[in-house]
């Protein structure tokens, strides 16, 4: 049972503060959660903390921390799954989720969190239970514009209707504005992969794995149904064998209770009656065998003189999308022996940048065209220890502290296991209005991608 | 029938049990619901009548009382706020004079079934279920198909809520156990690739639960526990932790190969703890990590050459097998080793194994040199040791600087311990040189210790109960001291204390002596003296026998290994092996015999952070009589060091 919540800003200030059962302490225990939270040792994991019969349990989201605290030894997972059902909650109420949101929104919170727990225990976290008490209206910072340029692109809106979505169109209140019908009608769903690889020295590839999920945001009236289709190659497991080809096959499938699977067997369509806010439709997992090709190769080459401390990296990285699309935000990370100081650079093209940060070699390259190829050549010095004798030892090994570069991107209107959304339908009329606008966005992006050097 | 669509026939329905003539006409207003009934049976959705029908129920009529209730049963799942207006007449029927109304009403109240539980509902139903005990294995079976579905929820907090109660349930079946374990591991593998940390985190510590009792569960799925150098620092602990306790024949070359990637990692935290866990590897796969421990030395990093040699000096105590290449390893390491730890693996590797180094009596020599500006006395004690021992092997070089240390330790040293022990060894020096050798050179290795050490496979039962639970996520031992303080002040002591020795005084031979000779009477047990009993068969039988008594006794604060093995020799125990002094878990393994030739083997554990002492004991015959009598032994000579020491 859960005796307060509250939630913290990434400085540790106390946004929100509700006690459920008076068992525990007072309002303090806010200050002494960061307290303990700053001051722990660095192999202990700060998920679960515990303080005089007491018990911390935090999710971080957003940069706000979610706590709860117990006195009894409850489930994890559910506490855990509790939270961030709550942080999904608060963003759909508010908008999103972040700490000026919920600073302007305190009495909405508090209005959410008095109907979502009842002395500790959960009453229900349905949206839509929660509408008919919630009589609180979100306060939005900024009104919804069109020409928030500064969000276009990074999520790679794709449309249906010739017409973009920027990304923070998704990010409004999901009751906001009762009064204005015709903002409501849109539908957002979104294809998202996290792709983590990693790639032997040799350039064989040891590990794939793709964790994707279907998420969905609907400002549309609850009850109303819509039709997800699929690829119709789509298959689960190892052995299904679907259509001509290879197909578009993941290793497994969950989907969310919501969803009616009548025609999944047939079609591959999800039949939903989705209530308004967020909702994660299907989830999956993908290893070892990617239909298309990694995205990325790095051939690296590394000359190291240890005599002088000179140390040479050429780096090349091919992007083995198809042509048309891209790669945006491609970062390198490279971590470089101790003490490196100087970094010279010749880059194969001017909108890329490389800089040493924190003992290691970022490398930025904005947008990366399929099919191209860039390069970067990096020479830094290294100093040499002392007492080191400086020659005698092979000069050929890399040396101590040199990678494994890690990469990561976005690849908008990509995914990795080829999964698509084919259509989506909505059987709901809104009377006098015209039709529900329908956002459909697939990218993956990089959870790890690690190279071996 | 007419060709109406639904929705006319339901306006025309709905219209005849408004009409208040029909209503005041009991047979026809019983017609009219018949038809409604027809239609229900029909398939046309007839829930639009709803209203009417609830109020329909309020009749004296017993037949169009039995309709509307199969009506009300039918829709109220669909109509779930309509069907609380129900509740109310069903309420007022419960008191009615009339049996037959009274029945009907109670069995349609219960026949009512509402919008199903949410995942939170289901969880806490979960839990509540667990407090119930089958009466019949075929209930159980029974209960276990029910909650099948719920293994497949989307919600991880259900997932393993019902997992716990298969587990539970289940206790006597152990195939049942690992089949659930097995399905599970779809849920936990997902929850460890999670977006979210927490859950991540949390996951990794219930699949280390899982791997204490199989271990071979996620060997296959090995690759979902590399680490991501973008993740905490608290998640890649446990994953290096999970890759250690999962590693076999087939991955163990992929698992190597990963973690000596992170030995080299900016976190010189996390660098040393993937050392750790190639040296916990190192003992069953002793080649491939020596080779790759030896490789990291040439890095001539301090932080790594520490803990390289530290993992060194724990590896030869438990596989002399790999004591060459270590030694051939060792030279040129002390250059890059500062810290107290290190310096004392260094140098206890040395004096142990000195006359395989060439050059140790110059690496000790310096260590010599440097002396006074030592300042961890636990080096110096270690130089002392290692200098006398190196000093039995290659006397010549030693024999001067020997004098040297010897007079410093004495004459200059202010430490009152390493004073003492510099002494202690000039006096044992004195007494000659035969004396010396019996009690400096102790076996070089103890394989048979690392084989009872590694932890042996636990039974599922034995961690069920904590599973979905915070014990796993906050660790065995540490979930001990916060339950001990936080329930100290609510049920005290709760073990049995050994206090009528505590009015008997400090511990002497004699008075020990005395209680031996009550002992034996009380129980008819007599231990023979002199037990010789080698380590293999002492291995051998204690692996071989399943553990017949086990106990916990409290034990706060220090602890003097020395005293205890003493006191058992008197008692007519033998120990057989033990942990070094201060090693933390501290361990014993202890063999005594009857005169019957009853044997009993037995193990000492003591936790220090649980301030607690675990017997465990094994008998060649099962004798409940003469055991419980060996036990009391054993308590007695346990209770009077911890009741003398305090």
């Amino acid at each position: 049972m859960i005796s307060q919540f509250f939630i913290l800003s990434s400085k540790g200030d106390p946004l929100i503060y509700k006690d459920f059962r008076g068992d525990s302490g007072g309002r303090d225990v806010a200050e002494l959660f960061y307290r303990k939270l700053t001051g722990l040792p660095g192999d202990e994991s700060p998920v679960v903390m515990h303080h005089e019969g007491r018990h911390f349990i935090h999710i971080r989201h957003s940069g706000l921390y979610l706590v709860v605290t117990t006195s009894e030894n409850v489930s994890p997972f559910g506490l855990l799954e509790l939270l961030s059902r709550l942080a999904t909650l608060l963003g759909d109420y508010c908008g999103s989720l972040g700490e000026g949101t919920i600073s302007r929104n305190v009495a909405l919170v508090y209005e959410l969190l008095d109907e979502v727990l009842d002395y500790g225990y959960v009453q229900t976290t349905s949206t839509e239970m929660l509408r008919n008490f919630i009589q609180t209206e979100a306060v939005v910072s900024k009104p919804f514009s069109l020409f928030d340029l500064s969000s276009v692109g990074l999520f790679g809106a794709e449309t249906q209707q010739s017409k973009v979505a920027p990304s923070s169109a998704a990010s409004r209140p999901v009751l906001s504005s009762r009064s204005d019908q015709s903002q409501k009608n849109e539908v957002f769903l979104d294809v998202v992969e996290r792709l983590s690889v990693l790639i032997a020295s040799n350039g064989s590839l040891l590990k794939v794995d793709v964790q994707g999920e279907i998420r969905l945001k609907s400002f549309l009236p609850s009850g109303s149904e819509m039709r997800i289709g699929l690829t119709e190659e789509f298959c689960v497991g190892k052995s299904e064998l679907r259509g001509y080809g290879p197909g578009i096959r993941v290793d497994e499938v969950s989907f969310h209770s919501f969803v009616n699977l009548d025609e999944f067997e047939s079609h591959r369509i999800l039949r939903l009656q989705p209530p308004q806010g967020e909702l994660t439709v299907m989830r999956y997992q993908l290893s070892d065998d990617l239909p298309s090709p990694l995205p990325f190769r790095l051939f690296p080459s590394v000359q190291w003189d240890r005599g002088s401390g000179r140390l040479q990296v050429y780096l090349k990285l091919r992007c083995d999308l198809p042509l048309k699309s891209q790669a945006l935000n491609v970062r390198l990370h490279l971590p470089l022996p101790r003490g490196v100081i100087s970094l010279s650079q010749e880059l194969s093209s001017p909108e890329q940048k490389a800089e040493l940060a924190e003992g290691a070699l970022r490398w930025d390259l904005p947008r990366v065209q399929g099919g191209s190829q860039l390069s970067g050549l990096f020479q830094m010095d290294v100093p040499r220890p002392p007492g080191l004798p400086s020659h005698g030892l092979s000069t050929s090994a890399p040396p101590l502290g040199l990678g494994p570069a890690s990469l990561s991107f976005e690849l908008p209107r990509h995914t990795c296991s080829g999964l698509q959304v084919r259509f989506l339908r909505l059987a709901f009329r809104p009377c006098g209005n015209a039709n529900p606008h329908k956002w459909v966005r697939h990218l993956s992006h990089s959870d790890a991608y690690v190279i071996r050097i | 029938m007419p060709y109406l669509g639904s929705e006319d026939v339901v306006k025309e329905l709905k219209k005849a049990l408004c009409n208040p003539h029909i209503q005041a006409d009991r047979l026809r207003y019983r017609n009219v619901i018949q038809r409604v009934i027809r239609y229900m049976t029909q398939g046309l959705d007839m829930s639009g009548v709803f209203m009417e029908m609830v109020k329909a129920s309020a009749t004296v009529d017993i037949v169009q009382k039995k309709l509307v209730y199969l009506y009300m049963c039918t829709y109220a799942p669909l109509k779930p706020d309509l069907a609380l207006l129900a509740i109310n007449t069903l309420c007022k029927d419960c008191s009615d004079p009339n049996p037959m109304v009274r029945g009907l009403a109670l069995r349609s109240m219960c026949s009512l079934r509402m919008s199903k539980l949410d995942q939170w509902g289901q969880a806490e139903v979960l839990n509540f279920l667990l407090r119930y005990q089958p009466r019949s294995e075929e209930e159980l079976f029974d209960i276990l198909n029910l909650l099948d579905s719920f293994l497949k929820s989307g919600s991880p907090g259900v997932v393993m809520g019902a997992t716990k109660l298969f587990l539970i349930l289940a206790k006597k079946f152990p195939h049942v156990q690992t089949d659930v374990l097995v399905r599970v591991k779809g849920p936990l593998l997902a929850a460890c690739s999670s977006e979210s940390r927490e859950l991540c985190f949390v996951a990794l510590c219930h699949v280390r639960q899982i791997l204490h009792s199989l271990p071979g569960h996620f060997s296959s799925h090995y690759k979902k526990f590399f680490c991501s150098y973008s993740e905490p620092h608290y998640i890649k602990l446990q994953k290096v932790e999970v890759l250690c306790e999962l590693v076999n024949d087939e991955n163990v070359q992929q698992v190597l190969e990963e973690l000596r990637g992170y030995c080299t990692d900016v976190s010189a935290d996390f660098a040393q703890a993937a050392i750790f866990a190639i040296g916990s590897i190192a003992r069953t796969y002793t080649d491939q990590c020596v080779q790759i421990l030896t490789e990291l030395l040439g890095l001539r990093q301090e932080h790594i050459t520490t803990v390289v040699v530290q993992t060194f000096r724990d590896l030869v105590w438990l596989c002399p097998q790999c004591t060459e290449a270590v030694c051939q390893a060792l030279p040129g390491c002390e250059e890059n080793i500062q810290d107290s730890e290190g310096k004392q693996a260094l140098i206890w590797l040395l004096g142990v194994h000195g006359e395989r180094i060439p050059n140790a009596p110059y690496v000790l020599e310096d260590f010599v040199e440097n002396v006074k500006s030592e300042t961890f006395p636990a080096v110096k004690m270690e130089l002392l040791t290692a200098l006398l021992r190196l000093f039995l092997s290659r006397p010549a070089e030693c024999q001067d600087m020997l004098g040297r240390l010897l007079y410093y330790c004495i004459e200059e040293e202010k430490d009152m311990a390493v004073r003492d022990r510099g002494l202690f060894y000039y006096r044992l020096l004195l007494v000659g040189i035969d004396e010396v050798k019996r009690i400096l050179c102790s076996p070089k290795s103890d394989p048979t210790l690392g084989l009872l050490e590694d932890p042996a496979e636990r039974p599922v039962n034995s961690w069920a109960s904590d599973f979905n639970t915070l014990v796993p996520v906050y660790g065995k031992s540490r979930w001990a001291t916060i339950s001990k303080c936080h329930g100290a002040e609510r049920c005290g002591p709760e073990l049995p204390k050994t206090s009528s020795f505590a009015a008997s005084g400090p511990l002497i031979p004699e008075e020990n002596k005395e209680r031996v000779q009550e002992v034996p009477d009380s129980g008819a047990l007599m231990l023979v003296p002199n037990l010789q009993l080698t380590a293999d068969y002492f291995e051998k039988t204690w692996l071989s026998l399943k553990v017949a008594h086990q106990q916990v006794l409290p034990w706060q604060g220090e602890f003097h290994p020395d005293t205890l093995q003493m006191a058992l020799q008197v008692v007519n125990i033998q120990t057989i092996a033990m942990s070094r002094a201060g090693a933390r878990p501290w361990k014993a393994y202890l063999s005594a015999q009857d005169d019957t030739g009853c044997l009993f083997l037995t193990e000492l554990l003591w936790k220090p952070e649980n301030s607690e002492m675990q017997i465990s004991v094994k008998q060649n015959e099962t004798r409940t009589e003469t055991l419980k009598s060996f036990i009391s032994v054993l308590e007695t000579v346990i209770g009077t060091i911890e009741e003398i020491k305090s």
